[in-house]
């Protein structure tokens, strides 16, 4: 029987169980003996000029071993763009929490003692804080580039007439608040020069990438920078390749001939690592009183922080899945991407996606609100039918797989939906205080954009008939080792606890793309299969010699992991005798898999608020989810990333939010005041299983990561605005804390 | 100023400075890197280990304050033998980890949990770990594995 498909804990899990993960600030290594210690100073305020750093005293302090700032980077260093990121501020900060310079200091006095002594003069400029001020273009962030634009797109339809033939056309700007991801481990890096080659090691999901763009940037050879992600504590997008301030570091090691290490702080993390979504939406939506859609336009403002990183692309996402599950032939995007003076934007669980989801499902909403249907009945009038596949949207995506209108029945029936209507009418009829509110979310997503970049893999069976993998897919929690290993027992017979995965060292695997986008199993799971089968005809051929049979008459006995003639135990031999056989050359392979297009999961989230009227506090109960990733590898795997992707998902509609005041300033800036959410703010998710698999890779898999998210998020604030939709509200935005719920309540209650 | 604190069963003794933190001392005098930090708020829970049998966060203790003090590190939770701590073994079969970075105070916290609370209802379970953040699993499967280490808990060995 195939392992695949099958219950498997972890393999991971004993050693983090018993002596802990080896994070970069863990790294116990000689390689790493005598390193001194980093510590950024860091922009205090929004927007300023530097007119000034004098680090005399902080020089002077013993203990401390270098103070750098810019004037000690290269000019080859320096940007050339006019919105291009510098390592450390050139003459101008545009967020707080911008690194400015960088104290290094050895283990007999204290960083944060000698950065104090840095005194940095400040001219303070305007701040612009919301994308309304970039807009308006009063202050520029970047005088040299006339403009806080960094990028604009359209996409699907742009005619206006579209709306035209519409009986009931809803148009509202909602906001997809800006996240921060929080992974548990911080940013942290250590670097050392010896011997002309730069080794960093890095809290990571792109070892590869990270190499490449370290040696980029410090004008070094590619072979001359080795990168190693030893265990990463989470990322969630934030850790794709290397920032700025991990570049910083391995920079300084370089620049210092030396070895160097560092871990940020808390506040360091909440105000200098990339923020996620930050998106100001207009949807517009037309129909039919009948509920049939025709026309939808979002438009979006992409606040990419100060510089503007991955902004444009997560905003051309958005546009590209506006549709989401629908089909609305007259659908169009368009988004602007503009700078402001806050923390930069990048990835974070869902990139864009959860955006385009959030957008329209509020959309469909607000239509079914204006037109008196049931938000679940306009759903299934407008959804994308089960034989339109592959279907190719307005906005120019091709889903591959799908069957929409199961997920939402599925989810339907497993929350009970029509008992849950009947019990919010009766609280309604009582006039009771805790309302109780339903949120019903479709979603399809994007994974593996990239699929054509592929994911390598390297199979090798060593002379004991154990297997190695090494796997240019990167891991920092969602299992691979454990899922690689078992697709390797199910092509090879070889048993899982005798492969061994490596991830993570371009030394040890120098091509490789890495983990972002839902991509890992689709890609770097294929690749593993792909090179296993490799491996398994090469393998037929040896053992054909060894036996003197013809290849044809040869089986490979997986349950056992022998191979004989077919039928004939007395000719059977181990992998160890063939790989013996292989000869000077090994018994591996060496591949990469790349993909013909992406993959695009899918499903629907029922979420049940209960929201108390007086104060405003929302609670959410139940959530009750389908998400159709294709062929499932191992549930207990998939599982845990739709939990924590929910979560995630949920946390945003409820809680998290990075705020600035006025200035620039953060107010989020510690985890006392940023809510990330905790165990008592969630209830156990219900999930409902769904297999539609796609026929793009040979395992039938689509991505599973950010799933949860994506659909977690729209269903739970609509559910929070069905509770308290009687009382005349329409819309709420996100979080839905008590402060945002309260004064919708009040809003309404004084409109009528 | 010295220290001696009890880490897992062995006395360590170390010169340390005054604002030296308990969890810096298990990390840099102890050598033992399973205790995590997180956040400098005493917010996320990482740092928990056991204080003379009780959950505390590290990072909020001075390592001078627990002078002559026992610690409990996740290092030094299963048996001699190496037989997974219960709570260690339900993390494992219940899928209770992603990245690992939650697990050292997570499991710590669990244990102490259960130590005040043998039969906890779900919504005890994640009341008590109210101060321990996880950003992977969405406690689902952690809330699951501290109910089932309390049934393997109450059933007769
Ligand atoms: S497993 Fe990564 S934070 Fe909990």
């Amino acid at each position: 029987m195939s392992i695949l498909g099958t219950r498997v804990v972890r393999t991971e899990d004993p050693r983090l169980l018993t002596v802990g993960g080896v994070y970069v600030d863990d790294l116990a290594i000689p390689e790493l003996d005598g390193a001194v210690r980093a510590t950024f100073i860091r922009s205090p305020v929004a927007h300023a000029a530097i007119t000034g750093i004098d680090a005399d005293a902080a020089r002077r302090l013993p203990g401390v071993v270098a103070v750098l700032t810019a004037a000690d980077i290269a000019e080859a260093m320096r940007p050339d763009k006019p919105m291009a990121e510098p390592l450390l501020a050139i003459d101008r900060v545009r967020y707080v929490g911008e690194p400015v310079a960088l104290v290094l200091t050895d283990g007999t006095c204290q960083g944060e003692d000698a950065a104090e002594l840095v005194a940095v003069e400040y001219e303070p400029l305007a701040p612009v804080v919301t994308v309304a001020d970039a807009l308006l273009a009063k202050t520029l962030l970047f005088p040299a580039a006339g403009t806080n634009i960094a990028g604009t797109g359209t996409a699907g339809r742009a005619d206006p007439d579209r709306f035209g033939g519409c009986e009931v056309v809803v148009e509202r700007t909602i906001v997809n608040q800006r996240v921060a991801p929080v992974p548990l481990e911080v940013r942290a890096t250590a670097a050392r020069w010896s011997d002309g080659r730069l080794t960093v090691w890095a809290s990571t999901q792109n070892a590869q990438l990270a190499r490449d763009t370290i040696a980029r940037r410090l004008g070094l050879d590619k072979s001359a920078v080795r990168v190693i992600a030893p265990d990463v504590g989470g990322g969630f997008g934030a850790k794709v390749g290397i920032d700025r301030d991990a570049l910083t570091v391995a920079w300084a090691a370089y620049h210092t001939r030396g070895s160097v290490r560092w871990a940020e702080t808390r506040s360091e993390n909440l105000s200098g690592m990339v923020h996620g979504r930050g998106q100001r939406q207009t949807i517009r939506i037309g129909g039919h009183r009948d509920g049939r859609v025709i026309a939808y336009q979002l438009s979006i403002v992409q606040d990419c922080g100060a510089y503007p990183r991955s902004g444009a692309f997560l905003a051309s996402l958005t546009q590209l899945m506006a549709s989401g599950v629908y089909d609305i032939p007259g659908c169009g995007a368009d988004y602007q991407a503009v700078v402001t003076t806050t923390t930069p934007i990048a990835a974070y669980r869902g990139a864009g996606r959860p955006e385009a989801t959030a957008a329209i499902e509020r959309a469909m909403d607000l239509f079914a609100g204006q037109i008196g249907m049931d938000p679940v009945e306009v759903r299934r009038r407008n959804l994308v039918p089960a034989q339109a596949f592959p279907y190719r949207t307005a906005t120019g995506a091709v889903y591959d797989t799908g069957d929409y209108a199961s997920a939402l029945a599925t989810v339907l029936a497993g929350a009970g939906y029509e008992d849950l209507r009947a019990e919010q009418a009766r609280r309604r009829e009582r006039g009771d205080v805790v309302c109780v509110g339903i949120g019903v979310s479709c979603y399809v997503e994007i994974t593996a954009a990239d699929a054509a970049s592929g994911e390598t893999a390297r199979l090798a069976i060593d002379g004991d008939g154990s297997a190695t993998v090494y796997t240019g897919s990167s891991a920092h929690g969602q299992g691979h080792a454990t899922a690689w290993a078992m697709l390797v027992q199910d092509e090879l017979g070889i048993p899982m606890e005798r492969v061994t995965v490596i991830h993570g060292d371009t030394d040890a695997i120098p091509e490789a793309v890495g983990t972002y986008g839902s991509r890992s199993l689709q890609l770097g799971g294929a690749a593993v299969h792909k090179a296993a089968s490799q491996v398994r005809d090469k393998a037929r051929q040896i053992a054909a010699q060894l036996i003197e049979a013809s290849e044809a008459d040869l089986e490979l006995d997986r349950d056992h992991g022998f191979w004989q003639v077919r039928g004939d135990p007395t000719t059977a031999l181990t992998w160890a005798q063939v790989a013996a056989g292989a000869g000077e050359d090994g018994l591996e392979a060496d591949v990469r898999f790349t993909a013909p297009q992406p993959t695009f999961p899918f499903g629907a989230h029922l979420a049940v608020v209960e929201v108390d009227t007086e104060t405003g506090k929302a609670r959410l109960v139940r959530h009750v989810t389908v998400d159709d990733a294709g062929v499932i590898v191992n549930p207990v795997l998939a599982e845990g990333q739709r939990h924590g992707g929910i979560a995630q998902g949920a946390a945003q509609a409820l809680l998290e939010e990075v705020r600035f005041d006025a200035d620039g300033n953060p107010q989020t800036a510690t985890l006392a005041d940023y809510a990330a959410v905790t165990a008592p703010d969630l209830p156990s998710f219900e999930l409902l299983d769904s297999v539609t698999p796609t026929t793009v890779n040979p395992l039938g898999v689509k991505g599973i990561g950010e799933a949860g998210t994506i659909g977690a998020m729209p269903a739970v604030q609509s559910a929070v605005i069905d509770a308290v939709a009687h009382l005349g509200v329409t819309h709420i935005d996100m979080p839905a804390t008590p402060q945002h719920v309260w004064a919708a309540i009040n809003e309404a209650r004084a409109a009528r | 100023m010295n220290v001696t604190i009890t880490v897992n069963g062995t006395p360590i003794t170390a010169d340390v400075a005054d604002r030296t933190l308990l969890v810096q001392f298990l990390r840099e005098a102890g050598g033992l890197t399973a205790t995590n930090v997180g956040c400098d708020t005493t917010s996320c829970g990482a740092c928990t280990v056991l204080l003379d049998g009780e959950s505390v966060k590290s990072c909020t203790v001075l390592a001078a304050q627990v002078d002559g003090s026992a610690v409990t590190t996740l290092e030094g939770l299963a048996s001699p033998d190496g037989q997974m701590h219960p709570v260690q073994r339900a993390f494992h079969a219940e899928h209770a980890l992603q990245c690992g970075f939650c697990t050292p105070g997570m499991v710590m916290a669990a244990v102490s949990l259960l130590a005040e609370n043998p039969d906890p209802t779900q919504d005890e379970v994640r009341a008590g770990l109210e101060g321990n953040l996880c950003r992977g699993t969405g406690y689902h499967h952690i809330v699951r594995a501290v109910l089932a280490a309390a049934r393997a808990g109450r059933e007769p060995a």
